[in-house]
């Protein structure tokens, strides 16, 4: 270690001031502070002491709580496209299958974020954030196995520079970027993000008899009779009760890469509860709204989807990962602790009301999230407002 | 009545170092300092002495042009040998050389039923002159008292939970008179009450539980609960337009011992203490005394940090240093200046934080003490993470937002969200345990500055 140290040090002042590498210091330091926390103390005035914890250790937090998702992924990946063409494989072939479908995402992601990142650090001379960390692992996770590359390319690059860059980098970004990229594709790409997407199929390969890659949120959509039987009744012969409840619950189903499962979701967002780096109110609320909203329509609702069992809303589509990954956010999400509550519980109420009454769009979690995004600078001054006015109140006592 | 109030927010940063309870009594240090920059709002201060001038324990040093009649004193008798001056000739210190026999400047003594009969601007006048008058801090901004203004209460934190802090209940041991005369002087200096405030949990000293004509109010939870800031909002909070002094339970006692003996008493017992001190226990020295002879031979290693006050909002002194004016601890920590490959992910056992992200283990062992050094632990980041701060500030108000709006310099959203309640110490663990490592405390300080002078 002290070599690589001694290289560090060495290479150092070509990257300060007056150095011949000097603009490029923040790239520098990325790089620096990724191998060694720095030697740094603190100011002569002010704490003396610093808590253990810095942003990558937050960051890298968040990126251990989506590894289930994205192992369980990588394999459903395999499973999905050797159920879709009626093939049996190993467990091995199925992974082979994922890793070449899902690694080339995760890198496209990686490279191209980093690099607006590090090209923006340069010419605004900040530090590199590690937020970006988490947002290049979340952006493959929303994707659908079977993504051109260069469509992925395209959606990082305008959730970076558009979602965060041009409000002021990190930390001051108003819409999830993660998301943003995603809702990018929805809208830029309409007809490449439906119908057959959600299954790697490969090139000329025929599916098995009977097949279909319809989402569980378009089968409730297009259902005319009961959505439970319609879920229960498909897959019959090539996959049967794939759209059980309680497959839905497990995800072993076509959907995006990271989202399918619930489990996995319901693992990460133990994690992220358990270390106190997601907030707990959020994602709880969330599924409160969202189920409070299907009993809502189960009990006033008249077409096929209002009737669909409340707690059914909770394993299909997205709910659990955004909940989980994408609502917690802390940086787009509500910022007063009141706040959260109200925030999270507004997600879950407009998932379930665009899923049941917006056919275009049958997943709503996205669309909820980057609403509630917006939304959350309202809540919080509500609640800003109301702590100023107890002060006003004691004071004209 | 006193109020009984449960905090539950905040942290206790549990260092290794704990004052044992023993109080030595070294030879006098060689050099005293009173240093201007450690009383808040002082504006242009001027001495009033020269280099080569005798002085007094009591004989003033230097005013500030803002209440000239508030004198900063000598704490021992001896030389002036030194005025230090920085950028624009600011005077930073003004050193003494001490005598090895103690001379005090003399004022009036006064018997019990006197006291209790003299007017108001008698006593001021006394303490003003005295140079115990500092002792006296206003809410809000947390400056030096106004002497002409009449505060609405005055609060007394009777502990101290800060990280090592000293026990009040031993450095004030046997000074129940004294104590008790001073209470009598702040009841006549408020319109309101004075609020003695002690802890809940561990043994209350007589000092404290025995005095007359206070209200006792009782706090418990951990650190800031002693903070006199926390404190005050929970009995009797600060609005706009409010005054109201605080004063250490130290300047309570300089108050009885000048009405009683005539002199100006700033004899003190300080701790020791910190994960670098090898037998951590308690001085009895003065107010501004050098250091060196407290610390010698009792360090474990040479490459530390001579901390005067404590861990969360102590100055770094250096080791030919001197005490800050209103510090009764010594703490000694490591310095942290080392790099550590892959230091943010390792999890390690040694490392203390509030929170519990991966790798952070010392939620497991609550009590386990904690030999801490002074390195960031990370570089200076955007605000990300939210919900943190609020969870170590037992106060209802949203520091979040109070900084946002200081960095802003939105002076109408500072006041609305309740700076004038506030000061450094408050938010000291804020920047602790921020993950973005920002100077909450600076900026606080900025913030009540800005809206001071506007």
């Amino acid at each position: 270690m002290k070599f690589l140290r001694d290289q560090l040090d060495h290479l150092k002042h070509n990257f300060e001031k007056g150095g011949k590498w000097e603009k490029f210091y923040f790239a520098y330091e990325a790089f620096d502070t990724f191998l060694f926390v720095p030697n740094s103390t603190t100011e002569g005035k002010g704490v003396q002491v610093r808590d253990a914890i810095d942003l990558k250790r937050l960051m890298m937090t968040v990126i251990i709580a989506m590894v289930p998702c994205l192992l369980f992924g990588i394999w459903n990946v395999g499973e999905q496209h050797f159920l879709a063409i009626g093939q049996a494989a190993t467990l091995s072939e199925k992974i082979g299958v994922g890793l070449m479908k899902v690694v080339p995402i995760i890198i496209v992601s990686y490279a191209v974020g980093l690099g607006i990142e590090f090209v923006f650090s340069t010419i605004r001379k900040h530090p590199v954030n590690e937020g970006f960390l988490v947002t290049g692992m979340l952006i493959p996770l929303v994707m659908p196995p079977d993504v051109p590359l260069w469509q992925v390319a395209l959606a990082t690059i305008f959730a970076v520079i558009i979602g965060k860059e041009a409000f002021g980098g990190t930390g001051m970004n108003v819409l999830n970027v993660a998301l943003t990229a995603r809702a990018f594709l929805y809208f830029a790409y309409p007809t490449d993000i439906s119908g057959e997407v959600w299954t790697y199929l490969g090139d000329g390969a025929k599916t098995v008899a009977g097949y279909s890659g319809a989402t569980p949120l378009a089968i409730a959509a297009q259902s005319t009779g009961n959505v439970v039987n319609d879920l229960n009744t498909f897959g019959t012969g090539w996959a049967d009760g794939i759209y059980s409840l309680k497959n839905l619950f497990l995800g072993v189903m076509p959907g995006c890469i990271g989202e399918t499962s619930t489990l996995m979701c319901l693992i990460g967002g133990l994690i992220l509860v358990l270390t106190g780096v997601g907030s707990w109110k959020i994602i709880f609320s969330v599924f409160a709204g969202a189920f409070g909203m299907g009993l809502f329509l189960n009990a006033v609702g008249t077409n096929p989807f209002t009737q669909l069992p409340a707690y059914y809303h909770l394993v299909v589509g997205g709910l659990a990962f955004g909940a989980v990954f994408m609502a917690t956010d802390p940086v787009t999400a509500a910022q007063t602790e009141t706040g959260k509550w109200i925030y999270g519980f507004l997600i879950g109420i407009f998932t379930v009301l665009i899923r049941v009454f917006n056919p275009a769009y049958p997943e709503g979690i996205m669309l909820a999230i980057l609403l509630m995004n917006v939304f959350a600078p309202l809540i919080d001054y509500f609640v800003v407002n109301a702590n100023k006015k107890r002060r006003l109140q004691r004071a004209t006592v | 009545m006193g109020k009984f109030i449960r905090l539950k927010k905040g942290f206790n940063i549990n260092l290794a170092g704990k004052a044992a309870p023993k109080i030595s009594e070294p030879e006098i240090a060689d050099t005293f300092v009173i240093k201007p920059t450690d009383f808040q709002g002082t504006y242009m201060p001027k001495p009033v002495v020269k280099e080569g001038d005798i002085v007094r324990a009591g004989t003033a040093l230097f005013h500030d042009k803002r209440h000239e009649n508030v004198m900063y004193t000598a704490p021992v008798s001896g030389e002036i040998v030194e005025i230090k001056r920085g950028e624009k000739r600011k005077l930073l210190e003004v050193k003494i050389l001490a005598d090895k026999k103690m001379e005090y400047e003399s004022f009036r003594k006064y018997s019990v039923s006197e006291i209790n009969n003299l007017p108001v601007s008698e006593i001021k006048n006394q303490i003003l002159k005295s140079g115990v008058w500092p002792n006296f801090i206003q809410r809000p901004f947390g400056v030096i008292a106004d002497p002409s203004a009449t505060p609405k209460a005055i609060h007394v934190s009777a502990f101290d939970t800060s990280p090592l802090a000293a026990d009040y209940s031993l450095i004030f041991k046997g000074q129940d008179q004294f104590f008790q005369v001073g209470i009598d002087i702040l009841k006549k200096l408020t319109s309101g009450a004075v609020h003695v405030n002690v802890h809940s949990t561990s043994e209350i000293s007589t000092v404290f539980s025995q005095v007359k004509g206070a209200e006792l109010n009782k706090f418990s939870g951990p650190h800031p609960a002693g903070n006199v800031g926390v404190q005050i909002h929970h009995i009797d909070p600060i609005n706009k337009g409010d005054l109201v002094w605080t004063i250490n339970p130290i300047g309570v006692i300089q108050i009885g011992k000048l009405f009683i003996n005539g002199v100006y008493d700033a004899s003190r017992i300080v701790a020791l203490v910190g994960p670098e001190v090898q037998n951590p226990q308690y001085y009895k020295t003065y107010t501004g005394s050098a250091i060196n002879k407290i610390v010698k031979g009792n360090l474990k290693n040479d490459h530390v940090r001579y901390i005067s006050g404590n861990a969360l909002t102590g100055s770094n002194i250096g080791a030919s240093g001197h005490l800050g004016f209103f510090d009764h601890q010594l703490t000694i920590l490591e310095e942290g200046d080392k790099y550590e490959f892959l230091g943010w992910i390792t999890p390690s056992p040694k490392k203390l934080s509030f929170h519990r992200a991966f790798g952070l283990l010392s939620f497991l062992s609550p009590n386990k003490e904690y030999a801490l050094n002074t390195n960031v632990h990370g570089e200076p980041r955007a605000f990300v993470q939210t919900g943190v701060f609020e969870k170590v500030l037992p106060m209802d108000i949203l520091p979040t937002h109070l900084i946002k709006s200081i960095l802003a310099e939105d002076i109408d959203e500072m006041e609305a969200l309740g700076i004038y309640e506030v000061v450094e110490e408050d938010f000291a663990l804020c920047e602790f345990v921020d993950v973005s490592k920002h100077n909450v405390q600076e900026i606080l300080r900025d913030g009540i500055e800005l809206l001071q002078n506007s």
